[in-house]
């Protein structure tokens, strides 16, 4: 459309004087604009193509089985990244697990029972706040009300942190989801004698189910990668250690620790981890957006 | 809605027998109050997270008054700490961050809406949101490993002889070339904000009515004056609604900034020179910090200084963008 329309003064105008030469100048503008935005694209798309290969370049290298199946050990002596992984992987899905569930009820509420009303206006904009808040801050919140009084740090404080962080973005995915059931849906549950609440579950829930589980898989990719509020509440741990009432290894934690070391081997295992991370958590955005297309 | 709940009322009371009515009514009082109170714990863990950090940083406020916010010292053998440093390295990277992003992500927002071919609109607009969601641990080695590097042997070296001996820029861009340093910060921030204002300058561009383009259009316009005259003036608030997201996201990065921004507490004349910003500044000293320490409640007390800073930011920046689709 917009190729066709734009240059309606290409033809017969071109060569008379004035008129002419305005419209060069400004077929030259719209020309430098059309450059320079495509550079910028082009600059978007660099910068993700030069992170992915930084990742590839430096991390394959040290892909092994090894890494997989060996804890974390003193440099030079050939560990793994095993209990890091799967404490990522626990505090990952107990986050998931607490958060989701009150996620799902705040976008329920927001979407069917506060739609216009002032109350609900405002858990929206303090939720929608929440989004964006600065994930340590999460962090630092969890150190002082469940760490500090307990007197030691553990992977429960840092499941209960990544939750916090769960909840706003299913909140935002559920409304959104759940407002786009039709009405008509819900009415033809209502004429068949359902109650609201089992309409909600039964009905709007199951049609939205692919959107929501969109939502969940975001806060998923999201919390896998966090690294500032687990410094604070499961802070990290070099042994092997599954209690929830420990401090627990982290992916990200212990991608930090060892980026900054002075070992070889230690930088090489934060690359091998950093390309596992990346990869795992793109990974699932794009299933997510897949699913969420395959809908609409 | 309504229309529908009163012919549930009527038929429920003349046909569903007692019994099965009144667990369904109490399945639906349940059912409301858990929404209910799911919404209200939104609201409550806001405050938590707000009371939480200022009752920890009392002790800190106590000590050192208003003045914390001007203090420049941070001397744990002294016992002194303030917050001037880490609010002026947060603000202004933040701020550099975003007069680097804003451009780019106007050109991609405006290659997305206008220039490219449909086909190429999804996974171009996928990739660049997909720069989202690449964690911030990994832009802090990425920046440490490869950008700090190229700025310190090409760019910065480069720019202080150019600038040496003219006034003003060569205080603005001297020192020794590490790499890292505010500038280097900003640059990494604003990279990991361009998805952010591009994707809804993207989507707020896309809102303007199609005949208000095309009457543009039909006048003569080119696809430039089209945006200049038309897109931008209409969708001018959402826009800055989208540039104080951006902000709001740049104030409180933690990882990213950490790597690379040489973590020195002083305010440096030179873009180059080192410092720190407040979740920097967190991040590094909480570990050495005992419990129930000055210092560790001047890192509360800093916490719930950024919390203020970004609620302030974010909530202009929800103000000002359109509200869920109704």
């Amino acid at each position: 459309m917009s190729a066709t329309l734009s240059n309606p003064l290409a033809g017969p105008m071109r060569d008379s004087s004035v008129a002419g030469r305005l419209s060069r100048r400004r077929r030259r503008t719209n020309g430098i604009v059309r450059v320079l935005c495509g550079i910028a694209t082009l600059i978007g798309l660099a910068l993700l193509a030069s992170i992915l290969f930084t990742l590839l370049w430096r991390g394959v290298g040290g892909l092994s089985l090894a890494v997989f199946t060996h804890i974390t050990k003193s440099p030079g002596s050939g560990g793994g990244l095993l209990n890091a992984i799967v404490g990522s992987l626990i505090q990952t899905a107990l986050g998931t697990l607490v958060g989701t569930p009150i996620g799902l009820m705040v976008g329920t509420y927001l979407s069917e029972y506060a739609r216009q009303s002032m109350l609900g206006n405002v858990v929206r904009f303090i939720s929608d706040i929440l989004l964006s808040a600065p994930s340590i801050l999460i962090g630092l919140f969890v150190y002082a009300v469940m760490v500090a009084p307990a007197g030691g740090f553990s992977g429960l404080a840092g499941a209960v942190a990544l939750a916090v962080i769960v909840v706003p973005i299913v909140v935002r995915t559920t409304e959104d989801m759940l407002r786009l059931i039709p009405v008509s849906l819900r009415e033809a549950a209502m004429a068949l004698g359902a109650p609201k609440w089992k309409c909600i579950v039964f009905i709007c829930y199951r049609a939205a189910l692919n959107g929501i589980a969109t939502g969940v898989l975001l806060a998923v990719a999201r919390v896998a990668g966090e690294t500032a509020p687990l410094l604070f509440t499961s802070l990290g741990n070099l042994n092997w250690s599954l209690s929830l009432t420990q401090p627990m290894a982290s992916l990200p934690v212990t991608i930090y620790q060892y980026a900054g070391s002075a070992f070889q081997d230690w930088v090489q295992l934060a690359w091998v981890g950093a390309l596992l991370i990346t990869f795992g958590v793109l990974a699932l955005n794009i299933v997510a957006r897949v699913a969420l297309r395959a809908r609409h | 809605m309504t229309v529908s709940q009163t012919a549930i009322a009527v038929t429920a009371s003349s046909e569903i027998p007692t019994a099965r009515r009144r667990s369904s009514a109490v399945g639906e009082a349940v059912f409301a109050t858990l929404a209910r109170l799911a919404g209200l714990f939104v609201l409550v863990l806001l405050g938590a997270i707000l009371v939480s950090l200022l009752i920890g940083g009392i002790p800190s406020f106590r000590a050192f008054g208003l003045s914390f916010l001007i203090d420049t010292a941070w001397d744990p053998v002294k016992q002194v700490f303030g917050a001037a440093v880490p609010i002026y390295g947060t603000l202004v990277t933040a701020v550099l961050a975003l007069v680097f992003a804003l451009p780019v992500a106007f050109g991609i927002a405006y290659f997305l809406t206008e220039l490219a071919p449909h086909w190429l609109r999804r996974p171009v607009g996928t990739a660049i949101e997909l720069l989202a969601a690449v964690p911030s641990i990994i832009y802090g080695m990425w920046g440490f490993f490869v950008v700090v590097p190229l700025m310190a042997e090409y760019l910065q070296p480069h720019v202080i002889d150019t600038f040496d001996g003219i006034p003003v820029l060569q205080d603005l861009f001297a020192g020794p070339p590490f790499g890292t340093g505010i500038l280097t910060a900003a640059l990494i921030l604003a990279v990991m904000v361009v998805p952010f204002i591009a994707a809804t300058m993207r989507d707020v561009f896309l809102t303007v009515p199609t005949v208000y383009k095309e009457s543009a259009y039909g006048v003569g316009c080119t696809t430039w004056e089209v945006v200049r005259s038309v897109v931008i003036p209409y969708t001018r608030i959402s826009v800055i609604g989208g540039i104080m997201l951006g902000l709001g996201r740049a104030l409180g990065e933690t990882m990213a900034v950490t790597f690379v921004i040489g973590n020195t507490n002083r305010i440096s004349t030179s873009l180059f020179g080192p410092g720190n910003t407040i979740a920097s500044l967190v991040a590094l000293e909480f570990p050495e910090s005992q419990a129930g320490s000055l210092k560790l409640s001047s890192l509360l007390a800093l916490g719930f200084i950024l919390f203020v800073i970004s609620f302030i930011v974010l909530a202009i920046s929800r103000m000002l963008l359109p509200t869920a689709k109704a």
